[in-house]
């Protein structure tokens, strides 16, 4: 009887769920409603929630002067590219992890999370040199690699929790059956985890996009995502909250159609080992 | 061809040894049954001849040559697991053919040995279907028609009945009998239930604590038991035991008697006792008695006995009939 609700019980539950749903939400609500506002507006105090004058030309203006396509198509060649690549590296480690572990398994996997402990600053000196070494300054390569870096160890988690759920019987089957260990992964593994490996890469692909401490420090225009396409509003001469606005709603709003859709995949990737 | 031969096979786990030093010789085309209680290593001893446990130390030899080393996927063996474990995501046409894919066969030579296992097996009609959509009975013959398809030296089963009903249970039984006389095929079958071992082995070799208890004929464990341990657990059901001086009258420490070798009289028996409880099963009935001075017994009676609770009987041994065993629990005499 523990789980029946009184009606009041559960309007007040809902009532509470809107009230921080929308309080989470807001950043973002504000964020596109000033985008639509004059540069003077934005920052007007009392600010104006719903009773200004709509306009576009921030919109209009962010286009001009900075070409937001080409910014778009860096972030996503970065964030689908480099994890693309983190899969090919992540699914056979996560295999021999989850299926082939040794006693050492478990110290391997907490050392690998205990690396995005570290604030990437306390490298950056080095990377950068590394980096301008190599020539990879401002260079979609070296990003990339670098972002396929800085989420190997959260794929691999991820993948590792979900293939822990998949039966090793089959795996055994496959193996009785005479596959090879890499048949074993292509035929049988993978089709089985196909849910686990999507929210994955989506989890994934959402944290390169909103990466922003080594893109905005890496790179200046032929390998800047959107991320520089934002920061660039914020310029010395002082902040242009509308256009910041303007470029930030841009910027986001291909990850948040992306993860509106996903919804119910994201909710699993994110829940998942936690709730059996 | 299939001949299986363990020698002085080990396993350890952890520095716990599961498997203590077996030798055994399974040969072409016999059927083997491994019974014993859960945890005598039954399992294990199927995974390492199939390779999916490393042995700690010993040879498994396959038709003579040694593959001790040698990767599951090339031993050239089949199993059958007890969870099925089929391709939740091939069609049951894809899962049989799984194997043959993986060897790298004719499309034509696939799909002409994916018809005929399916044939053999009733599966025809499903060959479609996702193994979600089939009933325990279906995918247990799915899983079995995966292991046949590719003709393999010798076939594993690990307890492949245990989640099936007990109807389902008697039938997939005798289609897997009937396989082997057809197929002529070296199998491997793990089971906890000495009903199964009893009714299907050409031979059982009876486990305990990794260590071979005794290896032998259905006929042989059960007129014959080598210690008390395969006496106990060998017959259905268990066979009576009594020690003190019933026993030492037939000079041994223990004596067994199978509930069917034991005389009732009203008037007068060796042991003296008291009904507990009769259960009839139409063809037989078990009478449950306490015997003085030495405990609980179980009576088979055929047909419809008519003892009630509470009444008091005596029981006679046939005496040819009797198991002798001596203090360490070996039998003594044939």
């Amino acid at each position: 009887m523990a789980l029946k609700q009184t009606v009041g019980k559960r309007v007040g539950m809902t009532a509470l769920a809107w009230v921080v749903g929308f309080l989470i939400f807001f950043p973002i609500l504000w964020t596109f409603l000033t985008s639509f506002k004059s540069e003077l507006e934005a920052f007007s105090l009392p600010p104006k929630f719903l009773f200004f004058h709509w306009t576009t030309e921030n919109y209009a203006e962010v286009q001009s002067r900075s070409d937001y396509l080409a910014f778009a198509w860096n972030s996503i060649l970065l964030s689908v590219g480099a994890n693309l690549v983190g899969l090919i590296v992540g699914v056979p480690a996560a295999w021999s992890m989850a299926f082939a572990p040794t006693k050492r398994t478990k110290d391997l996997l907490l050392w690998m999370l205990s690396t995005k402990m570290m604030p990437g600053v306390g490298v950056f000196a080095a990377v950068y040199y590394i980096f301008q070494y190599l020539g990879l300054l401002d260079n979609r390569i070296g990003i990339g690699f670098l972002l396929f870096m800085a989420n190997l160890p959260i794929l691999i988690w991820m993948l590792y929790t979900y293939f822990k759920e998949i039966p090793v019987d089959i795996l055994e089957a496959a193996r009785m059956d005479g596959a090879s260990l890499l048949n074993e992964i292509i035929y049988v593994l993978t089709p089985m985890a196909v849910p686990g490996i999507a929210s994955t890469l989506l989890l994934c692909i959402i944290l390169s996009w909103n990466e922003a401490f080594w893109t905005l420090n890496l790179t200046t225009s032929n390998a800047a995502p959107l991320t520089a396409f934002i920061a660039s509003y914020s310029a010395p001469e002082g902040l242009f909250w509308a256009k910041l606005s303007a470029a930030s709603t841009l910027a986001i709003a291909p990850i948040l159609v992306l993860g509106w859709f996903c919804q119910k995949q994201l909710v699993r990737g994110l829940t998942f080992g936690a709730v059996k | 061809m299939g001949s299986i031969e363990l020698v002085k096979v080990r396993k350890d786990f952890a520095g716990f040894s599961v498997i203590n030093g077996v030798d055994l010789k399974v040969e072409d085309g016999e059927f083997t049954v491994f019974v014993g209680p859960s945890g005598c290593g039954k399992s294990t001893l199927l995974r390492l001849i199939a390779g999916l446990e490393d042995i700690s130390s010993g040879q498994v030899l396959i038709d003579g040559k040694d593959v001790s080393r040698v990767g599951p996927s090339q031993r050239g063996l089949s199993m059958v697991f007890q969870s099925y474990a089929l391709y939740p995501h091939m069609s049951v046409r894809n899962n049989i053919a799984f194997a043959l894919k993986m060897d790298k066969q004719p499309k034509d030579v696939i799909e002409q040995k994916v018809k005929k296992a399916a044939g053999i097996l009733n599966l025809t009609d499903y060959l479609e279907r996702k193994p979600r959509q089939l009933s325990g009975g279906q995918r247990q013959r799915v899983a079995i028609g995966r292991a046949i398809v590719r003709e393999p030296k010798a076939f594993l089963f690990d307890e492949p009945l245990s989640n099936l009903d007990a109807a389902l249970r008697v039938q997939m039984r005798l289609e897997i009998g009937d396989l082997h006389q057809s197929l002529k095929t070296t199998m491997i079958y793990v089971t906890h239930d000495q009903v199964e071992a009893m009714t299907m082995a050409d031979k059982i070799v009876v486990l305990n604590k990794g260590e071979v208890a005794q290896i032998g004929s259905p006929l042989v464990l059960y007129n014959h038991p080598q210690n008390l341990f395969v006496a106990r657990f060998i017959g259905s059901p268990t066979m009576n035991i009594a020690t003190g001086p019933s026993a030492a009258k037939r000079s041994a420490t223990t004596i067994g008697i199978r509930p069917e070798h034991v005389d009732v009289s009203a008037t007068a028996g060796e042991w003296p006792a008291k009904v507990r409880l009769a259960e009839h099963l139409g063809s037989d009935t078990y009478v449950h008695v306490e015997v003085d001075n030495i405990g609980p017994m179980t009576i088979r009676l055929g047909g419809e006995a008519p003892n009630q609770p509470g009444q008091r009987i005596f029981l006679t041994p046939q005496e040819p009939r009797i198991h002798r065993f001596d203090q360490q629990g070996l039998r003594i005499g044939q």
